[in-house]
């Protein structure tokens, strides 16, 4: 006799009601990843990196900016997905939870001082 | 049931097989490249930090030990992006066949290897 209710046999859900959030979230940052990673790549190769001024003109220009910006928020979110899934495999007992959170909050402050790095660039540049 | 007969680990049963070692290879070059988003974000914030803080990453990563990481970065960055494809299109529900799984295993491998060089050539 299974003890699921039918609703959540029917929904596919396990116990913690998100099993495919997980999942969808990391396939939705894998297929934004795919062009983004692409553009940027493309971007550096082109890049006058020994020019300071030139670097800072290009982030400031909107549609670049706008998509480092996107950039870093699927790239920290696919990466913070992914290295849980690391850490919930290989790291066991009391450290696991100390390991976890601190990988997850790492992965906050890097996003928010990617993009607040790009936000000061924009708007200093633009002055 | 006796002993013997229990399960034993995946790498005791399974002959080596090219899938296997990529699915490892797919983790390992997403923890290396969740590294480099380090040097993403030191990269925007040595340009909010100044002329001189940039400077001085440029010249790190101009130096051996900088463009070893970031040639290393660039396979991992090449790999994972093509194994990546890959299993959205299992996701997706193609390419599972034996043959066809190894085929595109070899292919995003050698790929990512000539995209890698590939970059170096141009960068």
């Amino acid at each position: 006799m299974s003890l699921e209710s039918p609703l959540n046999k029917v929904l596919g859900l396990g116990s913690a009601k998100e099993g495919t959030g997980h999942w969808w979230a990391q396939r939705l940052t894998a297929i934004s990843l795919v062009p983004l990673t692409i553009w940027f790549a493309i971007a550096l190769l082109g890049l006058p990196h020994g020019n300071y001024e030139m670097i800072v003109a290009w982030i400031a220009q909107p549609l670049n900016a706008i998509l480092i910006v996107l950039l870093i928020i699927s790239l920290i979110y696919h990466s913070s997905l992914g290295l849980q899934m690391v850490i919930e495999d290989y790291v066991h007992g009391a450290a696991k939870i100390v390991v976890l959170i601190s990988v997850q909050l790492a992965h906050v402050v890097l996003a928010v001082s990617g993009i607040y790095a790009v936000i000061v660039v924009s708007v200093g540049a633009s002055q | 049931m006796a002993r013997t007969d229990r399960p034993l680990s995946p790498f005791l049963v399974y002959r080596w097989e090219i899938s296997n070692t990529l699915s490892f290879l797919h983790r390992m070059t997403g923890v290396m490249l969740s590294i480099g988003s380090l040097a993403l974000v030191g990269w925007l914030i040595s340009i909010v930090a100044g002329h001189d803080a940039y400077s001085r990453l440029t010249a790190f990563f101009e130096g051996v030990i900088g463009a070893l990481i970031l040639f290393g970065l660039t396979f991992c960055f090449f790999y994972h992006l093509g194994n990546g494809i890959r299993h959205l299109f299992w996701d997706a529900g193609y390419g599972f066949e034996k043959q066809r799984a190894r085929m595109s295993g070899w292919i995003v491998l050698i790929s990512a290897l000539l995209l890698t060089l590939a970059f170096w050539i141009v960068a």
